[in-house]
């Protein structure tokens, strides 16, 4: 049955439908997948039990005709994303032992839609990396190898690294990612996956630890632009505990995949190709306009002139975002505590044992420029740079209808490099922070592989809302690049 | 008269702000679905957000806004249509979150005005600088152990209004003019019951002096959370005369914020807040800017109740009331509206006289309250009819009044079954009063020998055998007549 | 902005996260680093450009006053490092 994990989530469910195997037995060969591929340390915690309860559940609501959309599919979830009674971590040393009494609203609505869990999956601690080494519970390990050296172990990418690994090692079909820089599209490039970060406010963030609240926001991670679809179908959805929730209907995004893209405009933007750019990344990326001209889409260069000022513009505000954000792990209420003499020596002692040293500079920079008379030349400024960068983006859709850009400036690199410094490891995110901190809908697709035979990635930028002709574009990207490619072993 | 303060070197001037944090009256809290009603079990009250637990996000209570909205409108204060919430980031065993979220930059009510009434019957206005919504924090109880303190979350989220007012009282009776002002207002408009011993209502005092006739701005110190209103006096006096005592021995004064020891009657310094705040106020990135309408504004608007100024000012015009009789009837809404119950139709000042004396002397003698007063206006009222119909005299009145707080019947059923009727036959009186003359015969020559002072005497002993019930005007008349005819 | 060990000991003070004195030095450079880096913002020119906040197009959604949740002390507590009848606790604070 071993074959069953292979599938995608769209074929499983007409399978199943048809009743070719069960939800029980889907499940239990992603166990056995799981168990056997364990040396990634993808998953944090693994829910096989719970996962059996609900495919057999699942089974007992197909047989009775109220399959919902995701009937009995195993997906993983981002330790980021609380689950009722489930350790949840967020990779975290200061989250030890934190069972929530309550499930986010994503993975709700995912249980809701019939979908089985199989466990949490690891991350960058606080969502905050983007090579998944800051989790305390180890780096996890992308599947892929180089094909000149197969004995170096790379990085998934992060901060959803234990999610993009999973499904690209066909141990989960899907996963739930969250994305607050390009948490969701870099390790989907690096792991030869695809992955949406929706516009901000499409799904809720209740439930989800939060990293910085203007910028997070939870997206599917799958092995087709379909499978994706269907995902989102089901963790969207306006949310009114979440006050930044848009109040808007959820369109079916697998209807947008009608592989007609004839007339549409789609952007090319001159500061994504900067001087020095990786020759294959550049290629990849000329291939996919190709690619999109040859379905009868229109490529125009526009200009998005604030790009280079996005990266240094996030790492003022994500970092504010959190050090306040993440206040609140003070040994009180949850999670770990360090005794000490008195009560801000007991914070300070827990908080310096609990967070990492990524965690920890990030809160002190964030900490430095909203503190008093700073506060305008940092924090500020970053926030009116903010608004000229979306801006940008406004302006550049008044012409075009979708925004094409490499995901990631490479490819998976190896575990340990790029550490030296924290800004080289931040550059990883050029391509996909500018979308972030504009809000926009951007998702990552496998588009070729490198020299070296490790998965490239390319990004899909949409209008507010307009996941659908993100889809629909993506759809067509996917027949063209026919990336049928897997890790070695799998 | 300035109130000043006497020192060696000359005379000083107290400058005075307040802070006031008025819990809203609502059913739920600002952010959260959980309740906020007084004396719970420790924690029962709290939701996931009000814990600050992991990926909790906040709502605003739709409610809340109103209430704050509807205190700026009784402030006579600017409604900022957009308003914006921050979070005050510091760290403390109370507050969850790690940060309060509070209105920094744009509060949702702007500068507004309140009157105050002083005891020689002046007025004056003090401004009113802002009114922000913000979330209260928990509690800490630090003497249930010996080395831990104990954190309830109940009160944590709960929506408070910051009231600030401008650095414009003079004297410690001035800031409790204001304190009794602003309490009536908010009580008056049901956003917040201003009792400030449960902590609904919370005064941080800001105390300055300077020398008389100095206009400048000296360093201030902030004496926290006081929680009566004798209290922010006591303490602002004493504070006052710490800072001229500092001065006139050559020291200065530092910004600080002092703790109120009201055993002692005097202020502190509060060390748990030494080292140096940095608050790192920024938008509350959960929260969107918070908009509301003029349509919203006007509805509100439309809907305020009389308030005690113009209630005063009324009262005065329309029932002759001075203006110390309208100060106290308009106190409370409840008082108010009691008394005009009674006064509608009658006569104002008699009705003023009932409520002020015999009722308020019934309503403190026992477990009363103006929900479940000792007698109902209603019966009040047709009370005071009795007596101008001259079924009761006065006299008699108080004896009814008080059966009528016993029996809590109405008044002419008490006179029916009583008997207490006011006998006004003529035949009736002249009989007690033949009675009594010749019971009395040697009185009765000392009266007419010139000792008017016995009249009285003859008055008394008839009222005795009339068990009071007798016209005391007839009677006089009467007697009068008999004796010295 | 160049950030000495005293500065970076007020900023984890403020931060609360004990900071080792041998760290100081190391930590510095790091945050001077990166303040280096997102310096570059200076110059752009953003005069008369409103700070953005959220990048949701919406104003804030208001809830009912009503009572929808809490009541559940036993939940709130039951990931208390060391809750006692029915408080969390804390080193005691002396005010
Ligand atoms: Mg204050
Ligand atoms: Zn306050």
């Amino acid at each position: 049955m071993s074959n069953l994990t292979h599938l995608t989530i769209a074929q499983a469910l007409k399978s199943m439908d048809k009743g070719e195997f069960t939800a029980t037995e889907l499940t239990q060969a992603h166990i056995e997948a799981m168990a056997a591929r364990r040396s990634l340390n993808a998953y944090i915690t693994e829910t096989p039990e719970l996962a059996l309860g609900q495919a057999k559940a699942a089974d007992d609501r197909r047989r009775a005709g109220t399959a919902g959309g995701l009937e009995g599919i195993p997906l993983g979830i981002k330790d980021l994303f609380c689950t009722k009674g489930v350790l949840t971590t967020a990779a975290s040393h200061i989250l030890d032992g934190f069972t929530p009494q309550y499930e986010s609203t994503v993975s709700a609505n995912l249980l809701k839609a019939g979908a089985v869990t199989l466990g949490k999956l690891n991350l960058d601690e606080f969502a905050m990396g983007s090579s998944n080494m800051t989790s305390h519970y180890g780096a996890v390990e992308n599947p892929w190898k180089r094909t000149s050296d197969p004995a170096a172990r790379l990085v998934p990418g992060g901060s959803s690294g234990g999610s993009a690994a999973a499904v690209s090692a066909r141990i989960a079909m899907g996963a739930t990612g969250t994305d607050t820089g390009g948490s969701i599209r870099q390790p989907a490039a690096f792991c030869g996956i695809t992955g949406i970060k929706p516009t901000y406010g499409r799904c809720s963030r209740w439930g989800i630890v939060a990293f910085a609240s203007s910028l997070d926001q939870a997206g599917p991670m799958a092995r087709t632009v379909e499978d994706c679809a269907l995902m989102l179908n089901a963790m969207a959805g306006h949310d009114p505990k979440d006050s930044t929730s848009a109040p808007m209907p959820v369109p079916d995004f697998a209807k947008a995949l009608t592989g007609d893209i004839r007339g549409l405009k789609v952007g090319i933007p001159l500061e994504y190709r900067p001087d020095g750019l990786n020759a294959e990344v550049l290629k990849v990326w000329e291939q996919g306009i190709e690619w999109l001209r040859a379905a009868g889409a229109t490529p125009v260069e526009i200009s998005l002139p604030h790009t280079k000022y996005a990266l240094p513009t996030y790492y003022i505000v994500a970092p504010a975002e959190a050090s306040s954000n993440l206040a609140r792990y003070d040994g009180v209420r949850f999670g770990l505590r360090v005794p000490g003499t008195s009560l801000d020596d007991m914070y300070k002692k827990t908080r310096a044992a609990g967070f990492g040293k990524e965690v920890r500079r990030r809160i002190m920079i964030g900490t430095y420029v909203l503190s008093a008379g700073y506060y305008d030349a940092y924090y500020a400024k970053a926030q009116k740079v903010r608004r000229m960068i979306a801006e940008d983006f406004r302006k550049a859709f008044e012409t075009v209808d979708v925004i094409l850009t490499p995901t990631a400036p490479s490819a998976a690199f190896g575990m340990g490099e790029n550490m030296d410094d924290p800004v080289t490891m931040w550059l990883n995110d050029v391509f996909t922070i500018p979308t972030s901190l504009a809000g926009l809908p951007g998702l990552s697709l496998p588009a070729g592989l490198s020299s070296d035979g490790l998965p490239l990635g390319l990004q899909l930028i949409g209008r507010p809302f307009d996941e659908e002709t993100v889809f629909k574009v993506a759809g067509v990207m996917e027949s063209a690049a026919q990336f049928t490619a897997a890790p070695e072993g799998i | 008269m300035a109130y000043l303060i006497q020192g060696e070197t000359g005379d000083w001037e107290i400058v005075i702000g307040l802070e006031v944090h008025a819990q809203v009256i609502s059913n739920a809290k600002l952010f959260s679905g959980a309740a906020t009603t007084f004396g719970a079990e420790p924690n029962d009250q709290v939701s996931f957000v009000d814990a600050g637990f992991p990926g909790m996000l906040p709502v605003i209570n739709e409610t809340c806004v109103e209430q704050a909205v509807r205190t700026g409108l009784g402030l006579k204060a600017a409604i900022n249509l957009k308003s914006v919430f921050a979070r005050k980031n510091y760290f403390y065993a109370d507050l969850p979150q790690g940060y309060q979220i509070s209105q920094y930059e744009l509060p949702v009510v702007g500068e507004g005005e309140l009157l105050i009434d002083l005891a020689d019957g002046s007025s004056r206005a003090i401004g009113i600088e802002r009114l922000h919504l913000e979330q209260d924090a928990g509690k800490s109880i630090h003497d249930m152990h010996a080395t831990k303190s104990f954190i309830d979350l109940n009160r944590s989220g709960v929506a408070l209004m910051e009231i600030v007012s401008k650095p414009d009282m003079r004297s410690p009776e001035e800031a409790g003019a204001y304190l009794t002002k602003l309490r009536s207002i908010l009580r008056y408009l049901g956003t917040c019951d201003g009792n400030m011993q449960e902590g609904s209502m919370r005064c941080d005092a800001n105390v300055s002096v300077r020398p008389k006739g100095s206009t400048e701005l000296r360093t201030r110190c902030e004496i926290k959370n006081v929680n009566s209103i004798r209290f922010v006096q006591q303490a602002i006096e004493y504070e006052a005369r710490r800072h001229i005592e500092v001065y006139e021995s050559g020291g200065t004064i530092n910004q600080e914020t002092r703790l109120f020891d009201s055993g002692r009657g005097e202020t502190r310094s509060m060390r748990s807040k030494e080292h140096a705040h940095d608050y790192r106020y920024f938008p509350d990135p959960d929260l969107l800017p918070l908009v509301v309408s003029q349509d919203f504004v006007d509805a509100i608007k439309a809907t305020l109740p009389e308030l005690p100024d113009d209630k005063k000012a009324r009262f005065m015009a329309e029932y002759g009331l001075n203006a110390y009789d309208a100060g106290v009837m308009v106190a409370e809404r409840a008082s108010a509206d009691f008394f005009e119950a009674v006064a509608k139709g009658r006569d104002a000042k008699k009705a003023a006289n009932w409520v002020m004396g015999d009722f308020f002397a019934a309503m403190n003698s026992g477990d009363y309250s103006w929900e479940k007063p000792p007698v109902s206006a209603a019966n009040l009222g047709r009370m005071i009819d009795l007596i101008e119909d001259g079924t009761l005299s006065g006299r008699l009145a108080k004896d009814v009044f008080q059966f009528m707080v016993a029996e809590g019947k109405d008044p002419a059923v008490i006179v029916a079954e009583k008997g207490l009727k006011q006998v006004t036959d003529t035949g009736a009186i002249e009989k007690a009063i033949d009675e009594v003359i010749a019971a009395n015969p040697d009185k009765v020559a000392e009266v007419q020998a010139g000792k008017d002072k016995l009249i009285g005497w003859f008055v008394g002993q008839v009222m005795k055998s009339t068990q009071g019930k007798a016209n005391p005007g007839m009677l006089n008349e009467l007697i009068v007549k008999k004796l010295k005819g | 902005m160049s950030l000495d060990k005293a500065a970076v000991r007020a900023i984890a003070e403020l931060a609360r996260i004990e900071v080792a004195d041998d760290e100081l030095d190391h930590l510095a450079g790091e945050l001077t680093g990166i303040l280096t880096f997102v310096e570059q913002l200076a110059e752009v020119d953003t005069n008369g450009v409103e700070p953005m906040s959220s990048v949701a197009a919406m104003t804030l959604p208001m809830r009912k006053d009503a009572v929808t949740d809490g009541g559940y002390a036993a939940a709130v507590l039951a990931n208390a490092p060391d809750a006692k009848e029915g408080f969390f606790t804390v080193p005691k604070v002396v005010e």
